[in-house]
């Protein structure tokens, strides 16, 4: 699992990788979940249904992420814009 | 003689530096002043060594990744029409009586597909506060990538959190129903293409 945030000035970055199934790299990846939901990001999981259909879920704990997703993509909350 | 001379080399050596003194001044502060402006907009110091960021390139770079991310995280239609037309269509959470256009770092539009009228603007942004290389903005891409997610993940959320509008407040509505038109008439390409591809194959 990688977990990815959208960063002005790069794209993405990397900002973790681990495998769940690896209890110390999990406690690394949950780590590193909290850290950026506590610095305000939003957490969403691209997915895909059996119709082939793109989607995403948002995440607000690790619990929430489906244990074979390849990758969470974090990205900063949503605010109203121009007024 | 030489204690004469001396004495007037000191003399004027000091009438010199007083004179003088005021414009240093001023020198050394207008050094200092560019100084700061130059670690504010291309670069900090680490070390004690002064780091150059700006780097003119990196823009384009970056919604360069943005741009694979996207692709790889919606449908191909919406990939191509993305690339070709520069927005995406998403259609509400209650079927295709309402859909959106999403922009780069524009509003979203909500719009009837049946009949092309326009819903509503609404104003989202998705600002980075740790402002890295002075910007809070999201390269193009991903700004559209955050706006897809959001929506298909939590249309309500996303839109609560908005600031909504009448059409036209951001976004001219003349711009808008050119790229409906631009997009019906990709839409018909689209699927005249893939016939036409059918039938290719079916010959062959």
């Amino acid at each position: 699992m990688r977990f990815l945030r959208l960063k002005p000035g790069y794209g993405e970055i990397v900002l973790a990788e681990g495998d769940v199934e690896v209890a110390e790299q999990e406690r690394a990846l949950i780590e590193a979940f909290r850290r950026e939901l506590d610095a305000g990001m939003w957490a969403a999981v691209p997915t895909e249904t059996s119709d082939g259909r793109r989607e995403a879920e948002l995440v607000k704990s690790f619990a929430e992420v489906p244990r074979d997703a390849e990758r969470v993509i974090f990205f900063p909350r949503a605010a109203g814009g121009a007024r | 003689m030489l204690l004469g001379l001396a004495t007037a080399g000191i003399v004027l050596s000091a009438l010199v530096w007083e004179l003088s003194r005021p414009k240093v001044a001023v020198r050394v502060m207008r050094a200092r002043a560019r100084a700061r402006e130059g670690h504010g907009l291309f670069g900090s110091s680490r070390g004690g060594a002064r780091e150059l960021d700006y780097d003119p390139g990196r823009e384009r770079r970056a919604e360069q990744r943005a741009r694979e991310l996207l692709r790889s995280c919606v449908n191909e239609h919406e990939w191509s029409m993305y690339r070709d037309l520069g927005f995406l269509r998403v259609y509400g959470r209650s079927g295709e009586r309402y859909a959106y256009l999403i922009y780069p770092h524009k509003p979203i539009v909500s719009y009837v597909p049946r009949t092309g009228a326009l819903l509503s603007e609404y104003c989202v942004a998705f600002p980075d506060h740790s402002r890295p290389y002075g910007s809070a903005r999201l390269p193009d891409s991903d700004d559209v990538l955050a706006k897809w997610m959001a929506l298909r993940a939590d249309e309500r959320r996303l839109i609560a959190d908005a600031n909504m509008h009448l059409p036209g407040r951001q976004v001219d509505p003349q711009r808008v129903r050119r790229d409906l038109q631009r997009l019906a008439r990709w839409e018909h390409e689209q699927a005249g293409g893939g016939a036409a591809a059918a039938r290719e194959r079916a010959v062959a």
